[in-house]
């Protein structure tokens, strides 16, 4: 049952990210349409099969890799609705669905049964912790679209290269307008999650802070977002600069995800 | 009953012979009720404008109507007949067709896909629906030519993209600026140029506008003209950073503003974007500003190099037009055809058969013990009401009289024999 609501999900992403990289090229009402139904369908089923493993587990289901990616990719999707929900941003599905694809993907190769859960995960932190971060986490990804889709609009706007994407992205001020958005969202989110993830830690292994990979990637992501934030609103760090330190700022959000699971090191690594 | 078209345009006749040809205000009027009058003319319709003249007529026969047309205009206009027959163009049947057809959709104008000839040729045809001059084939032709202009404007991008250098700069300013409603908007200097993009930004929403000129009573004429704010013009510097939107066209023979300025600049306005074109030549805007950040700076051949790639790509999506046209050259073709009387006559045969028979198949099957000879009764009575009903209008069909393309169209709709499109 997992397995057969998962590889729906993943289908119906699949499907909606093959029409949104068609959309690059050529954009209609209808293809507009397939999209999003497939990207709602996805989203649905995704939801039911969290839930479902969330019952069966008994815990949120956020406990190994796969878990963490596909509910990572979960986040990314639910914020994306929000945002489309209130803007309507021109070929901001081609920029981030194909990337939602790549993480369910990543997420169906890694092992999917559901171990008893250890000690240490044994808590209320776990679903308040890790919601708040990935929640976060998926707000920062959309501000990573958002800032190449700036990045894309700022080149032929500043080369005077008028052409390919340029009729149908949208203006530079509003993309950089949600970008700010989408960070002054994440970043209470993200500091949130550092707070609970200090007490949960000093109730798990009896220390506020112990300096693990993840902790301390977290906290240069922290920073890095501090510092847009901060940069914006003291200097004018807007458009170009904020797009790129947004594009980073999430680069490093990937390899704490991902880099850091690979070397295994450290006291998260059940995640 | 064919079409005729009689005219000329931009591409065969100068604009002092176009001038001589137009039909102006009241002569229009005045105009199309003596072409309707002329012989084998038996509806008229009169084009005119600046580019334009052009007279659509239904005809029996193309020769003489052709040359009355002529012998009207030079006649009308006052003008030697050899000169005016070297400029005006003649397309009949389906040719003409064409070309109303892509004249509609503005293929055939100066600047491809410019919309405003859509709106004029509606305009000479309600005219010719005051005045009585159309009938049924220029009705329809006109009908067509508007819904195949539609569809090429929805079909393909031959309307898209801007073809001046003032709707560049809009276009350029919507892309950088979410709501030009809540934009700043300075001018500095003036000029015919520069005005009139300044007129469409303004057309576009910008409210709050800022005009700086050498001539300080100049900025305060162009300031209420544009319901805006004169600027000394040696404080223009310390004012721009209110400015989103800078249009920049002085006569100055240097650059009145150079890079560190504008640093300055930016710097106080929190480096939100904004977006500058300098008109003037040569160049009062040191080019190098493009360099910072969150600047955009345009000048005169940046602007054209965006007009001209843009009329490069209408006159591709132009090709798409064409073959829209072709289609619907087709189905006008195949309407014309219909007209004919004959294929009208047997549809109406056949049709009232149709019915008969349903009806006839009805009563059997409520009374189904009828005798044989009631039942021949009826179908006999159903017989002789049917081609009594049908025998008027198809007698009326079989005589060959002038208005008979209007009793089949009539007949045609009458019976709902062309589907709802009609």
């Amino acid at each position: 049952m997992d397995i057969i609501l998962f590889e729906l999900a993943l289908t119906c992403y699949f499907a909606s990210a093959i029409v949104s990289i068609t959309e690059i090229f050529k954009e209609s009402k209808i293809t507009h349409r397939i999209m999003l139904i497939f990207a709602a369908a996805g989203f649905f089923i995704h939801t039911v099969n969290i839930i479902y493993r969330y019952v069966v587990a008994g815990h949120i289901p956020i406990t190994n890799p796969h878990e963490a990616t596909s509910f990572f990719s979960w986040c990314i999707v639910f914020i994306f609705f929000l945002l489309n929900f209130r803007y309507r941003i021109n070929l901001l599905p081609s920029f981030i669905l194909p990337f939602v694809l790549l993480l369910m993907l990543s997420s169906s190769i890694l092992p999917r049964e559901i171990k008893p859960l250890s000690p240490v995960l044994q808590s209320y932190w776990l679903g308040i912790h890790t919601v708040f971060a990935f929640l976060g986490n998926a707000a920062f990804a959309l501000a990573f679209g958002i800032g190449i889709m700036y990045l894309v609009q700022e080149h032929y706007v500043k080369t005077k290269k008028i052409s390919g994407l340029f009729e149908r992205l949208p203006s530079l001020q509003s993309l950089d307008e949600i970008n700010y958005r989408l960070i002054t969202f994440g970043f209470p989110l993200l500091t949130f999650a550092i707070i609970t993830g200090a007490l949960w830690a000093q109730t798990a292994w009896g220390s506020y802070w112990n300096w693990d990979p993840r902790e301390t990637w977290s906290l240069v992501t922290w920073f890095i977002y501090a510092i847009i934030l901060h940069a914006r609103l003291i200097a004018g760090w807007r458009g170009k600069r904020a797009a790129i330190l947004s594009i980073l700022g999430f680069l490093t959000i990937l390899i704490a995800f991902f880099g850091i699971k690979l070397l295994k090191k450290g006291l998260h690594v059940f995640l | 009953m064919k079409v005729l078209v009689v005219g000329l345009n931009h591409k065969v006749a100068d604009v002092d012979v176009r001038e001589k040809l137009a039909f102006n205000g009241p002569k229009l009027e005045e105009g199309l009720l003596l072409f309707h009058k002329l012989p084998h003319v038996k509806e008229g319709i009169i084009l005119s404008t600046c580019n334009r003249v052009e007279l659509y007529a239904n005809v029996d026969d193309i020769e003489k109507a052709a040359e009355a047309i002529r012998v009207f205009l030079a006649d009308y206009h006052n003008i030697n007949r050899t000169a005016l027959d070297r400029s005006l163009y003649i397309h009949s049947d389906m040719d003409a067709v064409k070309h109303v057809f892509r004249v509609a959709s503005s293929l055939d104008s100066m600047v491809i896909g410019e919309p405003q000839i859509l709106g004029q040729l509606k305009d000479a045809f309600e005219l010719a629906l005051a005045k009585k001059t159309t009938g049924i084939l220029l009705n329809k032709l006109m009908k067509k030519a508007i819904s195949v202009a539609k569809r090429v404007r929805t079909e393909t991008k031959i309307a898209e993209n801007a073809v001046s250098i003032s709707f560049a700069a809009v276009e350029l300013a919507k892309k950088i600026f979410t709501d030009l409603s809540k934009k700043v908007f300075m001018l500095l200097g003036a000029g015919e140029m520069a005005e009139l993009a300044a007129r469409h930004l303004i057309n576009n929403g910008v409210r709050d506008v800022l005009v700086a000129n050498r001539t300080y009573e100049r900025a305060c004429d162009l300031a209420k003209e544009f319901n805006g704010r004169p600027v000394k013009f040696e404080n223009f510097i310390d004012e721009m950073h209110r400015a989103d939107i800078i249009i920049c066209s002085t006569g100055a023979s240097h650059y009145i503003l150079l890079k560190n300025q504008m640093q300055k600049v930016m710097k106080e306005r929190k480096q939100r974007q904004v977006f500058i074109i300098d008109i003037s030549v040569p160049r009062n805007i040191d080019p190098e500003i493009n360099e910072l950040d969150n600047v955009y700076l345009y000048n005169v051949d940046d602007l054209q190099g965006i007009v001209d790639t843009n009329l490069f790509e209408r006159k591709k999506e132009a090709e798409k037009a064409e073959q829209i046209i072709e289609e619907e050259i087709e189905t006008f073709y195949k309407w014309l055809q219909s007209l004919d009387s004959v294929p009208t006559i047997i549809a109406i045969r056949e049709r009232a058969e149709e019915i008969k028979k349903e009806e006839l198949e009805k009563l059997m099957h409520k009374i189904p013990n009828m005798g044989q000879k009631e039942r021949e009764a009826i179908e006999y009575m159903a017989t002789a009401i049917v081609n009594k009903l049908i025998h008027p209008p198809t007698a009326a069909l079989k005589e060959d009289s002038d208005d008979r393309d209007i009793l089949v169209a009539a007949i045609r709709k009458l019976y709902g024999m062309d589907g709802k499109k009609g």
